[in-house]
C-alpha cells in the first residue's frame, strides 16, 4: 500500500511537471466541447441562393421574401435565364437555384398545381439534403397559406368546391424538442474526451517508461507488476473523471444541456468505462515498444470507434454488418448511455444491460492485458 | 569464502542468436569482479540474468545463494543495479529520484546516508536540478547513489563508465574501491581494458563465451610471448609491412605503437630493423614491452585471424 502511495506521488509529480501535457489535459475538455459543439453542426445558416423568376408576380416575390426571412437563405442574385443561374451553381457561388415558372401566381390562385424547380449543389450530400428539406418546408408553409387564402376567397365567392378541410401534421420531437444539435452532440463529445484520456495517456505513460529505459530500473526494485500498473492507471483514471466533471459542468451551465438523469449514475458508469479504455491502453502498451507505435495504434482504434460509435451518424443507419460490429464497440455503448441518461433521464433499469456489457468487456480486456503485461520482460 | 554469485553452464538465446554459451563463474563475497569485452559480447544479457530480469534457457544461476528464477523476489531487495543506459527519471530532480528509489525499497535517504554520502554530497548542490539536466558524470553518480540507497549486498553495474569523461571515470573507480571497503560485492562490466586492471578479478568475455577468468596480474602473466612495441610515422604502411613479414605472429595497432609478436619468440631487434629498412621504413623505433590485459584479450579473441 505504501509503495502504491509513493508510485502515485511520483506519477502526479511527473504529470504536473509536464509543461506540454498538463495544459492539454485540462484545456482539452473545454476546447473539444467548444469547437466540436459549435463547429460540427448540421444546422444551416445563410446559404446563398439564386433566383430565376419568370413569373415576376406578387406571389413569386412573397415566396422569395419568405425564403430570405427564415435566416437560412440569403439571396445571391436574380437572373433572367436558368443558364446564368446554373453557372453560378457551377462556380460554387450559390448552393441552390430556385426557378419560378410563368403563370405561377395565376395557377396557384386557380387552385391548380404550380411546380417550382429547385437545383441543389449536392457535392456535400448531407448539406444538400438539409437544403432540400429546409426549402421544402418553407415552400410547404407558403403553399398552405396560399391555399387557405384561395379557400377564403372561394368561400367569399360562394364556391364550395375548394372548401375542404386541410390535414396538417405537426411533428413533436421528444427529448430534444427543438432538434438542438448541441444537445445531441455534447454527451457524445464527453465520451470521446474520456476515451482519449483513458486510452492515450495511461497506455502511453507505460510505454514511455519502457522507451526511456526507466522500467529496467523499476523492475529490480521490490515493486510488483500489479503495484506498478495501479500506479500507472489510477492517476489517469482520476484525471479522466475530473475532466468529465469539467465537461459535464460546461454542458450543464455553458450549453444548458438537460440533465434529466442522475449524475451519480453517469459517474459510476464513466468509472467503469474508464477502466475499460485504460485496459485497452494497457494492452496496446504490451504490444508496442515506442510511444509512436502506441500512439498510432491507439489513434487507429479511436477513429474506428468514434466513426462507428454513433457520434456523428446514427448507428441505426449503418449497414447490418456494421451494426453488428458496434456490439463490441465500447464507445457506442457509452455514447448511447450518456444520451439516454442525460437527455431522456434513463435510470438503472434502462441502461443496466449495456453497463453489464461494458463491465464484461472491461473485465476481459483487463484480464488479457494484465496477463500479457506480466509476461513482458522490462 | 562464500560466493555472492554462482553461475554454472548458463546459456541464453534470443531466437537464432546465441547471447550466452555455457557461461560459468563465481564471484566471491566482497570481491570487485569485472567483465571485460567488446560490445555485443553478451555482457548485458548476463547482467540481466543476474538482476533476475531475464530467465536463462539452461544452467544454474544463484545470486546471494538464491536461485534467480525461484527466489527473484527475495533477491531484488538486496541488489543494487545500474543499467547500461541512464534509467532514472529525467523529469524528476536529483532529490526526488533519490527519495523515490529509497521509498520503494522501504527506506529513506537519512537511514543509509552514511553509505551514499561520499557520492551524494557531490550532488547535493544540485539536488533541485532535474536529472535530465545533469552532465554525464553527474548522472552516473546519481545512478550509483540510487542503486546504493537501500544498502544492497551486491552491486551490479553494467558499463557504468561508457560515455563518461576520463576524470569522472577515474573518480568512479575510486568510489567503487571505497564501496568494496564497505563490504559490498561489486560486479562491473566495461569495454575499457584499462579499467580491468582496477578489478580484483576479471573475466574476459567475447562472442557469448568467457575466455578466461583471473586476477589482472595473472592474466598478463599468461601472455608468455615476447612483445615488442614498434613505432614509425607511417603507421599504416608499417602495419602492412609487418603483416607481410615471414616471421610475424601478431600485429595490432595500440595507440601510437604497433604491438608485435614473432613466431621465433624472442628476437634480435636488428634483424627486424633490417627488414623494415629494406621496405623503406627507416628509423623505426623497436622496443621490448610488458604485455597488458588488452594484449592477452586480442590473442585470445580470434586466434585464427591473428596468424598472418
Amino acid at each position: 500500500m505504501r509503495t502504491i502511495k509513493f508510485l502515485l506521488q511520483k506519477e502526479f509529480l511527473q504529470i504536473f511537471r509536464n509543461k506540454g501535457m498538463l495544459p492539454i489535459i485540462f484545456v482539452m475538455p473545454i476546447i473539444q466541447l467548444m469547437v466540436l459543439s459549435f463547429a460540427a453542426t448540421y444546422e444551416l445558416k445563410e446559404v446563398d441562393f439564386a433566383v430565376v423568376d419568370f413569373d415576376q408576380s406578387s406571389t413569386s416575390r412573397q415566396l422569395i421574401e419568405r425564403m430570405q426571412a427564415t435566416g437560412y437563405f440569403e439571396l445571391y442574385g436574380e437572373y433572367t435565364s436558368a443558364g446564368q443561374a446554373l453557372d453560378e451553381l457551377d462556380k460554387g457561388n450559390v448552393k441552390l437555384v430556385l426557378q419560378i415558372p410563368v403563370h405561377f401566381q395565376r395557377n396557384l390562385n386557380a387552385g391548380e398545381s404550380a411546380p417550382i424547380n429547385l437545383s441543389i449543389d449536392a457535392v456535400d450530400g448531407s448539406s444538400a439534403g438539409l437544403i432540400q428539406s429546409y426549402t421544402s418546408s418553407i415552400i410547404a408553409d407558403f403553399n398552405r397559406e396560399k391555399l387557405a387564402d384561395v379557400q377564403i376567397m372561394n368561400a367569399a365567392i360562394g364556391n364550395s368546391a375548394g372548401n375542404q378541410k386541410l390535414i396538417t401534421m405537426k411533428p413533436v420531437n421528444w427529448y430534444n424538442p427543438d432538434l438542438d444539435y448541441i444537445t445531441f452532440m455534447v454527451p457524445g463529445i464527453l465520451v470521446v474526451l474520456v476515451s482519449m484520456i483513458g486510452l492515450f495517456l495511461s497506455g502511453m505513460n507505460i510505454v514511455r517508461e519502457r522507451e526511456i529505459g526507466t522500467i529496467e530500473q523499476l523492475n529490480v526494485t521490490p515493486i510488483t507488476k500489479s503495484q506498478f500498473m495501479i500506479g500507472k492507471l489510477m492517476p489517469f483514471w482520476v484525471i479522466g473523471m475530473v475532466d468529465l466533471l469539467i465537461g459535464l459542468s460546461l454542458a450543464r451551465f455553458g450549453f444548458h444541456i438537460p440533465f434529466l438523469g442522475s449524475l451519480f449514475t453517469i459517474l459510476v458508469i464513466a468509472g467503469i468505462y474508464l477502466i475499460l479504455v485504460q485496459s485497452l491502453g494497457l494492452f496496446i502498451s504490451t504490444i508496442t515498444h515506442t510511444q509512436q507505435q502506441a500512439m498510432f495504434i491507439a489513434w487507429f482504434m479511436m477513429v474506428v470507434f468514434i466513426l462507428m460509435g454513433g457520434l456523428f451518424t446514427p448507428v441505426e443507419s449503418m449497414p447490418g454488418w456494421a451494426q453488428d460490429l458496434t456490439l463490441g464497440n465500447p464507445v457506442a455503448y457509452f455514447i448511447r448511455i450518456m444520451r439516454m441518461v442525460l437527455l431522456k433521464g434513463a435510470g438503472w433499469q434502462e441502461v443496466y444491460k449495456m453497463v453489464f456489457v461494458l463491465i464484461g468487456i472491461a473485465a476481459g480486456l483487463l484480464g488479457i492485458s494484465i496477463n500479457r503485461y506480466k509476461k513482458t520482460v522490462s | 569464502m562464500a560466493s555472492a554469485v554462482h553461475i554454472s553452464q548458463v546459456s541464453k538465446s534470443f531466437g537464432a542468436v546465441k547471447a550466452l554459451r555455457n557461461i560459468s563463474f563465481e564471484v566471491n563475497e566482497g570481491e570487485l569482479f569485472g567483465f571485460v569485452g567488446p560490445d555485443g559480447a553478451g555482457k548485458t544479457t548476463l547482467f540481466r540474468i543476474l538482476t533476475t530480469l531475464l530467465i536463462p534457457d539452461s544452467g544454474e544461476a544463484k545470486v546471494l545463494g538464491m536461485d534467480v528464477i525461484e527466489d527473484y523476489k527475495k533477491i531484488r531487495p538486496q541488489l543494487g543495479y545500474m543499467p547500461g543506459r541512464f534509467s532514472l527519471y529525467q523529469d524528476l530532480s536529483v532529490e526526488e529520484n533519490m527519495k523515490f528509489f529509497a521509498s520503494v525499497f522501504g527506506t529513506t535517504i537519512e537511514q543509509n546516508y552514511e553509505l551514499v554520502k561520499p557520492i551524494y554530497h557531490m550532488l547535493e548542490p544540485f539536488k533541485n536540478r532535474l536529472a535530465g539536466q545533469l552532465s554525464g558524470g553527474m548522472k552516473q553518480k546519481l545512478a550509483l547513489s540510487c542503486a546504493l540507497i537501500h544498502k544492497p549486498k551486491l552491486l551490479l553495474l553494467d558499463e557504468p563508465t561508457t560515455g563518461v569523461d576520463a576524470v569522472s571515470r577515474k573518480e568512479f573507480w575510486e568510489m567503487l574501491r571505497m564501496l568494496k571497503e564497505e563490504g559490498i560485492t561489486i560486479v562491473v562490466s566495461t569495454p575499457y581494458m584499462d579499467e580491468a586492471k582496477l578489478c580484483d578479478r576479471v573475466a574476459l568475455i567475447d562472442k557469448s563465451e568467457i575466455l578466461q577468468i583471473d586476477s589482472p596480474g595473472n592474466l598478463t602473466k599468461a601472455f608468455t610471448k615476447a612483445l615488442y612495441g614498434i613505432k614509425h610515422p607511417d603507421k599504416y604502411r608499417l602495419i602492412n609491412v609487418l603483416k607481410d613479414y615471414e616471421f610475424a605472429d601478431s600485429v595490432h595497432p595500440f595507440g601510437e605503437f604497433i604491438h608485435y609478436t614473432d613466431r621465433r619468440g624472442s628476437i634480435d631487434e636488428s634483424g627486424l630493423n633490417e627488414y623494415l629498412d629494406s621496405k623503406g621504413l627507416t628509423e623505426a623505433n623497436i622496443q621490448s614491452i610488458e604485455p597488458d590485459i588488452e594484449d592477452l584479450f586480442m590473442s585470445l579473441m580470434q586466434p585464427e585471424e591473428l596468424h598472418v
